[in-house]
Formats: structure tokens, sequence, C-alpha cells
């Protein structure tokens, strides 16, 4: 087991260093010229001040020696200047993230907490009616594009209803929980402040059922499928002859078995959902790593570009790891 | 022979398991499907009862309908189910399951799936002995690892720790019945409890079955294809035929004189080793009739070689035909007893052609498959599937190759047929060396070295027709100038195979497992070849199949002069079917010969425990301890001295192949020096 923790582990490093040589390749690639974007149409139509601007920002040295500089800057934890806000990138991302790690996990546990039960609820009693709403939900979920959704949900619940509050982390008049992480619900703990905890908690419900909506679905197809084929396995038949309740038969014979390709899609599915809620942040006026993302690409911050695309792949790294890892928790076959 | 069927009302005990007209059904769109039709029986405290049948007789259907473990679209319709007197059917779910693995207990067929992956061995043995509050999680604790050590688990402490994919199938299956008997069932229903394992282990499994029954009294109900295996544990055995029972009778009285005529083709279309030689197997035509509209006289009529007129007609009731018997036949009703098969003797066969060069020869070959490294720089273990075999196959010669599973006999094939090169040695076709031949070298050899799979529903591509699977090698090798010809020629294939021509547009799923067997060996025929190598052809099918099957490979040799390496665990079935047999063990060949000889007068002490080891009823049988060795390291000296009997210092040293004369040669440094009592009956089963 530490053995093969190890080797995942020295597997992840290698990779993240490939990946770095491929996105920066990538990033510096790309026709479009950030000049123009910077300056503007007039300042550069001088010849004399768009070389100026170059050599400020290092594009007039070769590839490989930027590479290279950007490779030292990472090794110290500098990726280097934000362009577009003049600020390091890592400030920028370390202020962003927060709050898109904040919403992604919500919405991820909310998809494993809704798709987990409903799916083995609709594999239990198959063809029965959560087996209906199992697969009314799915098909809505993948199926309803997310921009439409938060729109909806705005409409009925904020503007309609008014059940939940508007866009946004925190009502506009409150002010952000001081606390060491930056992700609202844990800070409001800290301090202990159950009034703001409360806001943001509110604010959480609506983005996160719309980025949770396809990952439900997904969820629960791949555990209602998962689960129909480990209940027909020999040993649940066994088990059921041992005499084991039904709730045992399900629950620690075939659940187990079932949960592998669940945490394969888990994994896929929190990294997505950590790297694609733009549509959902805009919506919502998120200040989070997907309106930054955007507004990066639209500028052509190169630095900025690489930066994200740097943490995203990382990430992905990570919780594929976690996924390796937990594979060989819930599978001896997998352990040596 | 007690009179347990006789079952006279007021009888002193209480059955055990009463099963009175059961009828299970199976919804399907065209109809209910009568799987179980009317089927009674009673089990005393105690008794074994074995329930025989071919796959769809409805045998497994009726175990699982007596524990109440049917999953839809099966239903139980009709008839009682009585446990000690008590009504089964009318259990709820929780009075079910605190019945279930409790007074009664099932094991089933394949333990490599039987056990949960994902829970250590331990804890499979114990849930249930503490969910039906027998006892306390730690004394059930210290009771299961007691009962792994009296099924014959090694190390059960060790093994009480450990998941199931680390233990082979025999081990397994030993888990399988301390799961089984852990709350000492009185009742015990074992589901083909030894088909996929091999024929050592199978005796080991046997043997503690009977002993279950003999020192606790568990009563058992054993089902099985296979009658020499329910010789070996029941007294009393019911046949199975299309749903119903078509007779019940003492065991023994079933095998030596069969009054049901499926009986009867069952009994007789089993190779047995003490056959006469060269016999073709009886077998009979046709298949199970329609389960949705089952004949209205005798199911088995349409098949059966004895029907007279009032058989289409009148269905026949199950009756007593003689003290103790009872059976569902028109034609033994009387008590009369059916004639024994007249064996239409092989023709005279054209002789193997000994004195000529091997067609197909391997000189010290051997291959070893490396394993993936189990770290970067970890050093590479290999599997040494073959360990040095030196083989010939005539021309017009059948050589069988038998063992148990891992002991290289496929890949023997393998390499033979250069679908596996070989890590080392000599392989020759024809007087050419293609021991290290490319593929377009073995291209135009191709045609004449042709081989069929044991899986006839893996090896038929389930979108091409069987006309265009019989036609792709005939285009692929340029046999045929049109479509037209092709058509002929795959006509005349499927003619050859006892198939009608017109079932070149059907694709495989519309055919039973011996048909695309016949397919099989079809399209191993269309390029005329020289050599056919078969890898357990007849291991998956039913008994009568697997005898039409023989049969039709038996003449095929003689009208086409085919040479066949026949590879099969079955030894009746290669003596049945072989002129020479060759035994290995740990990728090597232990013992060759005449199959006759060797298999009636083992040398080499493997083959006698091979050979003992066929379920056989009043047989004398030694049974072999342990499991083969791992194939990872292999052991120095004699590879099989660890389980051998009569082993002593000297085999220590590599036993060579050594000719002994007259044929034989054996990898013995005693020849002979075991030798069981084969005179000896075994005390009454």
């Amino acid at each position: 087991m530490p053995r093969y923790i190890a080797q995942r582990l020295v597997a992840a490093a290698v990779m993240a260093i490939l990946a770095s040589a491929v996105i920066f390749l990538i990033a510096n690639l790309v026709p479009g010229d950030p000049v123009l974007a910077q300056l503007g149409d007039i300042a550069a139509s001088d010849p004399a001040t768009v070389l100026r601007w170059r050599a400020k920002w290092g594009l007039d040295l070769p590839l490989w020696e930027r590479y290279g500089i950007f490779l030292q800057g990472l090794a110290h934890g500098d990726l280097g200047i934000s362009i577009a806000t003049r600020r390091p990138v890592l400030d920028d991302i370390i202020q962003y993230a927060p709050a898109t790690v904040e919403l992604a996990t919500v919405a991820f546990l909310l998809s494993l907490l809704v798709g987990i039960p409903l799916g083995i609820a609709a594999a239990v009693w198959r063809d029965g009616w959560t087996d209906s709403l199992a697969r009314a939900i799915s098909l809505l979920g993948v199926s309803a594009p997310t921009f439409w959704l938060a729109f909806i949900m705005l409409a009925v619940f904020y503007g309609g209803l008014e059940w939940a509050p508007g866009p946004g982390r925190l009502d506009p008049i409150a002010f952000p929980p001081e606390g060491p992480t930056g992700f609202f619900l844990i800070d409001a703990l800290w301090q202990q402040d159950w009034e703001t905890f409360r806001d943001a908690a509110a604010h959480l419900v609506l983005p996160s059922i719309v980025l949770a909506a396809a990952t439900v679905g997904l969820i629960t197809r791949t555990t209602r499928a998962a689960m129909l084929d480990s209940l027909q396995q020999d040993y649940v038949r066994v088990s059921r002859a041992k005499g084991m309740r039904e709730w045992s038969v399900v629950m620690r014979h075939a659940l187990p078995n079932a949960l592998v390709p669940v945490v394969t899609l888990g994994g896929l599915a929190y990294a997505n959902l950590l790297a694609g809620a733009v549509m959902t942040e805009t919506v919502f006026s998120w200040p989070g790593l997907g309106r930054y993302t955007f507004r990066s690409a639209a500028a052509l911050d190169f630095p900025a570009i690489v930066g994200i695309t740097l943490v995203v792949s990382v990430t992905y790294l990570l919780v594929n790891l976690m996924v390796d890892l937990s594979y060989a928790v819930l599978d001896p076959r997998v352990r040596r | 022979m007690d009179g347990s069927i006789a079952a006279a009302p007021g009888q002193a005990e209480q059955p055990v398991l009463d099963v009175q007209d059961l009828h299970t059904v199976f919804m399907t769109d065209d109809g209910p499907v009568h799987a179980v039709d009317g089927v009674s029986f009673r089990v005393g405290p105690g008794e074994t009862l074995g329930i025989v049948g071919e796959s769809g007789s409805g045998k497994s259907v009726t175990a699982l309908s007596l524990m109440r473990l049917l999953e839809e679209p099966a239903r139980i319709v009709g008839g009682s189910i009585r446990f000690q007197g008590r009504d089964v059917l009318a259990m709820s779910r929780t009075e079910l399951s605190d019945w279930r693995g409790d007074r009664a207990a099932m094991v089933f067929q394949d333990p490599m799936t039987g056990l949960n992956p994902v829970l250590r061995i331990l804890r499979q043995v114990t849930e249930h002995i503490v969910s039906h509050g027998r006892m306390k999680p730690a004394a059930a604790r210290r009771r299961g690892i007691e009962l792994l050590r009296r099924m014959g688990v090694a190390t059960p402490e060790r093994a009480a720790g450990a998941f199931p994919h680390e233990f082979s199938g025999g081990m397994r299956q030993r888990v399988m019945m301390a799961i089984g008997v852990a709350n000492d069932p009185v009742l015990l229903i074992a589901d083909e409890p030894t088909t996929a394992l091999d024929v050592t282990i199978q005796a080991q499994i046997l043997d503690l079955l009977r002993g279950l029954n003999q020192e606790f009294g568990t009563a058992i109900v054993l089902i099985s294809h296979d009658l020499g295996v329910i010789g070996t544990v029941c007294r009393r055995v019911a046949v199975m035929y299309a749903g119903e029972v078509v007779e019940e009778a003492a065991t023994e009285a079933v095998l030596a004189d069969p009054r049901h005529p499926y009986s009867w083709a069952l009994v007789n279309a089993v190779p047995r080793l003490d056959a006469p030689v060269g016999a073709r197997l009886t077998s009979i035509e046709g298949t199970p009739p329609d389960a949705l509209n089952p004949p209205p006289g005798c199911r088995f009529e349409p098949r059966c070689p004895f029907r007279i007129s009032r058989c289409a007609q009148e269905h026949p009731p199950l009756l007593e035909v003689a003290p103790g018997r009872r059976a569902r036949c028109w034609v033994t009703a009387d008590g009369r007893a059916l004639p024994r098969p007249t064996v239409p003797a092989a023709a005279a066969a054209e002789p193997p052609r000994m004195a000529e060069a091997p067609l197909l020869e391997a000189h010290g070959v051997e291959k070893h498959f490396p394993l993936p490294r189990r770290a970067w720089f970890a050093p590479r273990g290999a599997v040494h599937a073959v360990n040095g075999v030196d083989i010939a196959l005539h021309r017009r010669e059948s050589l069988g190759v038998v063992g148990e599973s891992g002991c290289g006999k496929s890949t023997l094939a393998r390499l033979l047929t250069r679908l596996h090169e070989p890590t080392g040695g000599r392989v020759t076709f024809e007087g050419r060396d293609i021991t290290r031949a490319s593929a377009a070298e073995m291209r135009p050899l191709r045609p004449r070295l042709q081989m069929v799979f044991q899986d006839p529903y893996a090896s038929l591509n389930p979108r091409m027709t069987v006309g265009d699977a019989l036609a792709e090698p005939l285009r692929a090798h340029g046999r045929v100038a049109s479509r037209r010809a092709a058509a002929e020629r795959v006509a005349e294939l499927l003619a050859t195979v006892g198939l009608k021509p017109a079932f070149a547009s059907r694709f495989p799923h519309e055919f039973s497992g011996g048909q695309r067997q016949r397919i099989s060996i079809a399209r191993a025929l269309a390029l005329d070849p020289a050599v056919v190598v078969a890898d357990e052809p007849v291991s998956a099918l039913d008994v009568n199949v697997q005898a039409q099957v023989l049969n039709l490979m038996l003449d095929l040799r003689e009208r086409l002069g085919l040479s066949y390496l026949f590879i099969a665990h079955d030894l009746a079935v290669v003596r049945a079917f072989c002129d020479r047999v060759a035994v290995m063990y740990l990728g090597r060949i232990v013992e060759e010969g005449p199959a006759d000889e060797v298999l009636s007068r083992p040398l080499h002490p493997y083959t006698v425990a091979l050979t003992s080891a066929i379920p056989d009823p009043g047989r004398q049988r030694v049974v072999l301890g342990g499991e083969p060795p791992s194939t990872l390291r292999l052991p120095t000296g004699c590879a099989f001295r660890a389980r051998c009997p009569v082993a002593r210092a000297e085999c220590e040293a590599t036993p060579p192949l050594a000719d002994l004369g007259a044929g034989r040669r054996v990898a013995c440094h005693f020849p002979g020096a075991f030798a069981p009592r084969t005179t000896a009956r075994l005390e009454t089963v």
C-alpha cells in the first residue's frame, strides 16, 4: 500500500511537469497579440511603444528562455504578474479560488447525497416509481442548459417566490467573515458568526443546485447501473441464501462493489465542477475563478491563463490521485 | 436401498424437505415458460438426494425454488414446499431470512464469483452466525476459523483475514462450504458445487460433502449434470427432463439399470474408463422440447429410441416400476428393463501412420509469460506455462493432452499452432521449422493447421451469419472464386457437420451450444486441414451433446483423414477419443503412451491420482491432497513430489521422461510404485 501511494505520487509529479510545458507552449503559440488587447489601437500603432511594452513583459525573448524564466518562477511559487490586473497571478488565484472551491464542493456533496441514494433506490426497486423519478431527474439534469436553468431558478425562487437571496456570495451590505480559509461557511463557523453563516449558506443554495444538476444526473445513472450489475452477482445471491436481511444485502454486499465506477465518475465530476463553473458564476455574479478565467481570456492575459490552467491541471491530478487511492480502499484486488 | 420415496403416509419420521407438485414458471413476453412442472420429492433427515439433468432441465431452478431465491421473472405458481413441516411458501420475508442460512443452507456452482471480492473471508463465513443470533462476534470468529480448518482450508488463521482473490477455486469452494454449514443446517442444497473445479479438487470437495452427511447427519440435495458425481455422494437420485422428474430411484440402480429412456441416454452417453476401446458413444438425437409448448404426450417421446404409439398421445405419470423406483414412462411401466445400448463398433479405422515422420512435432518447447513489474525497478517474474515438452502428432492420429487447469495444456496447443511464439525449443509442421515463423510465413500453412476452441459462445462472432463466418476463411485464402462457389462450399460444410445448409443465413445466437460447436468444427474444416487442434471442444457441452460432437469428430477423422491434437481435462473422453495420450503437470509431460494402456494401467502417481479421482461410484479412489504449486517459481526436482504419496529422497533429482517400451514414457523414478487397490470396492456410499 505505501508503495502504491508512492508510485501514484511520483507519477502525478511527473505529469504536472509535463503539463506545465504543454500549457506554456500552447498559451504562447496561440495566435493573438496581447499588445493590441492591452494598449489599444492607437498606442499599438506606434512601433516604439509596442517594442517597449513587449520588452517590459519579456515578450521579446525566445520561447525557451521565457519557459526557463517561467519554470524558475514556478519553483519559487511565482506564477508571474497578470498583464490585466498588474498583480501577481498567484495572489489573484488565491483571492478568487475559495469562492469557486466552496461552490464546487457544496455542489459536489449535493450531487453525491442526491445521486447515490437515488441510484440505489432506482436499482433496488427497478421499474418502480423511484426508478422513474431517478430517470426524470437524470434526464432533466443532464439535458437542461446551465444558463437556462440558472435564469429559471433565479426567476422563480428569487424574483417570484423570494425564497432565495439574489446573486453574489453574501448580501450586498454584509461584510465577508474574517477568517483564514476564504470559504465563507468555514470562516463564519470559525468566528461563530451565525448570521453570516446563514447568509452565505442561503446564497449557495441556488448556484450549487444549478451547478450540481448535470452531475446529479450522471451520478444517479452510474450508481443505478453499477448497482443493477452488482445485485445480479452471485455473491449477492449467496448473501441472500445466508439469510442476510435485504438492507444488509444491498448496503453491505452490493453497494461497496458498485462504488468503484461511481468514484471514478465522482473524481472527474468534481474536477469538472471546479473548472467548469464559468457559466454559473457569471449568472450568479459569483466572484470566483470562473469569472477571473473569463476576463483573463478576453484580455489575452497569458500569465494569468497559464497560471489558471496550471492550477486546474494540478487539481485534476490531485483529484485523480484521490480516486486512485480510494480504489485501493474500496477494492482489495488493487492493493498489493 | 431404503424406501424413502415410498413415503407411506404416517411414516414415523417427519421429512426434512417435502416438495409436492412444485410449479415454477418464467414469465416471458411469449407466455409462461414452465421451468419446473410438477416436481415432487422428499428428503428425510440425514438423507442424500441427487438431482440430475442437462442444462435447461429445471434442476437449478428447482434448487433456487426450494430456498425461494428466485428472482424476477421467475415465480413459483403452484405446489408446496414443506421444511420440517413448516410451509416455506407461506413464510414472510423476515421468517425467510431467519430460516435461510440457518436451518437450510445452499452452496452454489461458481466459487470464483460467489464470494464478495471486497469483504474478508472471515466476515463472509461468520456474518450470518452473528445475524442469526447464534453467537456473539468474538465466538463466531473462533468458530469461523474452526470451520475453515474443518473444510480443509490451509492455514485457516491466515486465510480468515485474506480476501477471496487470494485463493484458488478449490479453496474458495471450501470457504463456500464453510459458509453453508456455519450454523449446522439440517439441510444443505449444493448446486453443481464441483462443476467449475478440477477433478482432483472435485474429489476433495465431494469427500467433504459425504463427510458432512456421515458425521453430522446433514441432509443433502446435490444438483449436478454428472451422474458419477451424484453417485459418490447420494443414495437416491431424481432425474429431471424438461421440468419434470422422469425417474427417481437409488443411484446405483439408475446407473446399472435405468428405467427411463432419458436416464438410459444419460448413463450411456458418458464415456467410461472401463468401456471397451474404440466404441462409439451412445447419443440421442434432437433437443429438449420447446418449454412454451411441451408436447401433449411424453416430453421425451420425440427423441426416444424406445417410443410406442401411446407415448405421443398420453402424458405418462410417475409410476412405481419396481420396489422403491418410480419412472415416468409407458414402456417400462410394467416393470421391464431397458436393453443395453447396441454400440455400433467404430468402422475399421485406418491406423495412424506411426512409422512415417510426424506431421506436427515439438522438441523441448517452452513458454514463459513475463509478468508486469511490481515496482519500477523490481525484477520481472514470469509464469512458466510450458517447460520443455517433446511431443509428436502423426498422420491420422488423435493425440490427447490431459491435465488440470494451469498445467499448460492450452498454452501447448497455442504453441503448436503458433498462436504463441515459443520462448525456447523447436516446433515443426510437415517437416518445416515454424518456431520463429512470422505471421506472413505462417499464412500459407494456416489452412493445414486449424484450431477449435472450448467456448462455442465466444468463438463465433455474434454479428456475422454462420454462412459469412464459414465463407471468411475460404475468401481470405482465395479458395473460392465467386460468392456462389462460397455459398456452395458453405452448404457442403454444414452438411458435413450434420447441420442443415439453410442454417447459413442464421446468426450464432440462434443455435444451441452443441450446434455452435459443430459450426466451429465446420469452420476449422473449411480449408481442408491436415491437423485440427481442439482445445477442450466438448467440455462446455451436456453429456448427450458431447457424445454427438465426439462421434462427429470420429467420423470426420475417418472420412477426411484428419489428425487431432485433443486438449481435455476429462480422461474418459480422451480414452474414448484418442489413440495416444500425454499427461501434463506443471508444464511438463509426466506420462505418455497409448490412451487405453495409460489410463487403465497408469504408471505415474499423478496419472494414478487423476484416473482415480474421476467420480464413479463403487470404485476405490485416491484423493490427492493439496493443489498444484505456483507456476511463478518452478519447484526443483520432480514437480509432483510435494503432492506425491510415494515421494522419496531420490525425487529431488528431476526424473527424465524415460522410455519404458511399448510406446510408453514416464517421468518418474518409481514408475508403477503407487497403485490403488483397483479391485477393492468402496464401502457403500
